[in-house]
């Protein structure tokens, strides 16, 4: 299973980011081979719509479920529509936020923000 | 005659100084441009003669036609689209450029209509009031000033006196480039200042002669937007002062120039200068074109740079 968490830093021991579409980067974790990668989030400095490119990038890297602590609900649309499952993450590092997961720990994400569509028009 | 009116930051005086001029004019245009959040309308309390909708093209998808290539989405800037199992379109981000239709090898994107917003015209005495009003969440309010700026809606001829919208954006540079003049309004604070800066850059880089009238000017204090206008060779067609009365007749909605004597006298006095000034643009140096009176910039003034064509968003 690979999973895609928003981090703040490429490493695994690095806080996991408070915005999903923002987010400088992403942490990619195969369960399987218990590898990670780190992506540079290209959204990050886009003027707008960056929840839905970054979803975008997260479902283009077969991601099957994203750990976030909010996501907004352009994100959660496209991720929905990609049959990814979302779940919240607690304090602690994207690290400790997988072991969370796999041990069951971490819950579905049940509020989606409306998000921040202005999309930079002033 | 169109006379843009302008000030960068928000709250700064811009409709009280647009309806006013627009008030004390006989027989002239009031174009409300600040489509977000139009007040002007408040003043005048137009009898409505006639509302229309803005509409634009947004893309819809033939999901038959389409084979999920995703040069649409690689193309779209504003991040409008996302394939998952299919194609996603999300409206409220999407600005209409068109691109996505352009690019797709399928021909499987067509354009639907969407409203985002409407335009009014009504009449105030003898005064011809336009309003615009983008409806929340759109992304750009640009179509809906060109609509209103159209010559063919809003008049070619007589004096017209645009509203714009605060800030420098897009929707700001729509304003200025319909402009023959542009008349920036400036208060006392630093951070007032600093927008106003900001905004008078881009009137000069648009080439369009300007002025500045200060707002809310308090006896014996240092007024940063004097010194600012003094500093960069900005003349200062007029001063308005920092009076409670003016406040509370603003505050009431009511046309200050309907009103008040003194200020029927200071508005009629900023229109005669403005009127002069930019007749003295026009015909000093190039006769009669507006587009030419980029070149009518005071000798000496290191600051003018050419205009360029721009501000689509």
């Amino acid at each position: 299973m690979i999973i895609a968490i928003p981090v703040d830093k490429k490493a695994a021991d690095s806080a996991v980011c408070a915005s999903f579409g923002r987010a400088p980067y992403f942490m990619i974790f195969d369960t399987n081979t218990k590898e990670s990668v780190f992506l540079d989030n290209a959204a990050a400095a886009g003027p707008g719509g960056a929840g839905i490119k970054a979803a975008q990038t997260v479902i283009d890297h077969k991601a099957e479920a994203v750990l976030a602590p909010r996501v907004g609900g352009n994100a959660a649309d496209v991720l929905e529509a990609a049959g990814v499952k979302i779940y919240q993450t607690t304090a602690g590092s994207a690290a400790e936020n997988l072991e969370a997961f796999a041990a069951g720990d971490l819950a579905l994400l049940q509020d989606v923000h409306p998000g921040f569509r202005s999309g930079g028009g002033r | 005659m169109r006379i843009a009116v302008l000030s960068g930051k928000g709250g700064t005086g811009k409709t009280l100084v647009s309806v006013n001029l627009a008030a004390v004019a006989d027989g002239s245009t009031y174009i409300d441009c600040d489509i977000e959040e139009p007040n002007g309308h408040l003043f005048f309390k137009p009898e409505i003669l006639d509302v229309a909708e803005v509409t634009v093209g947004i893309p819809q998808v033939d999901r038959d036609l389409c084979d999920g290539c995703r040069q649409c989405v690689e193309f779209c800037r504003f991040n409008a689209l996302a394939y998952t199992t299919e194609l996603m379109v999300f409206d409220e981000i999407c600005h209409s450029c068109g691109g996505c239709g352009l690019v797709c090898p399928q021909n499987a994107l067509t354009e639907v209509s969407k409203s985002i917003g409407q335009v009014r015209k009504g009449k105030s005495e003898r005064v011809t009031v336009y309003t615009g009003q983008l409806n929340i969440g759109e992304a750009s309010g640009v179509p809906i000033i060109k609509k209103l700026l159209d010559e063919d809606y809003s008049g070619a001829s007589g004096l017209t006196i645009i509203d714009s919208p605060p800030g420098s954006a897009c929707n700001v540079m729509e304003t200025v480039e319909g402009a023959d003049y542009c008349i920036l309004v400036a208060e006392p604070t630093l951070f007032g200042v600093h927008n106003f800066s900001m905004v008078h850059e881009l009137v000069e880089l648009f080439g369009k002669p300007l002025g500045a009238v200060l707002n809310k000017c308090l006896d014996g204090e240092e007024n940063p937007a004097e010194l600012f206008c003094a500093d960069k060779g900005i003349k200062v067609l007029a001063r308005i002062p920092f009076d409670p009365d003016l406040g509370r007749i603003n505050s009431n909605a009511e046309i200050v120039v309907r009103k008040d004597g003194k200020y029927r006298e200071l508005f009629s006095t900023l229109l005669e200068t403005v009127l002069r000034e930019a007749v003295l643009r026009e015909t000093g140096h190039s006769g009669e074109a507006a587009a030419e009176s980029r070149e009518a910039e005071p000798a000496g003034d290191p600051q003018c740079k050419p205009a360029t064509e721009g501000g689509e968003s």
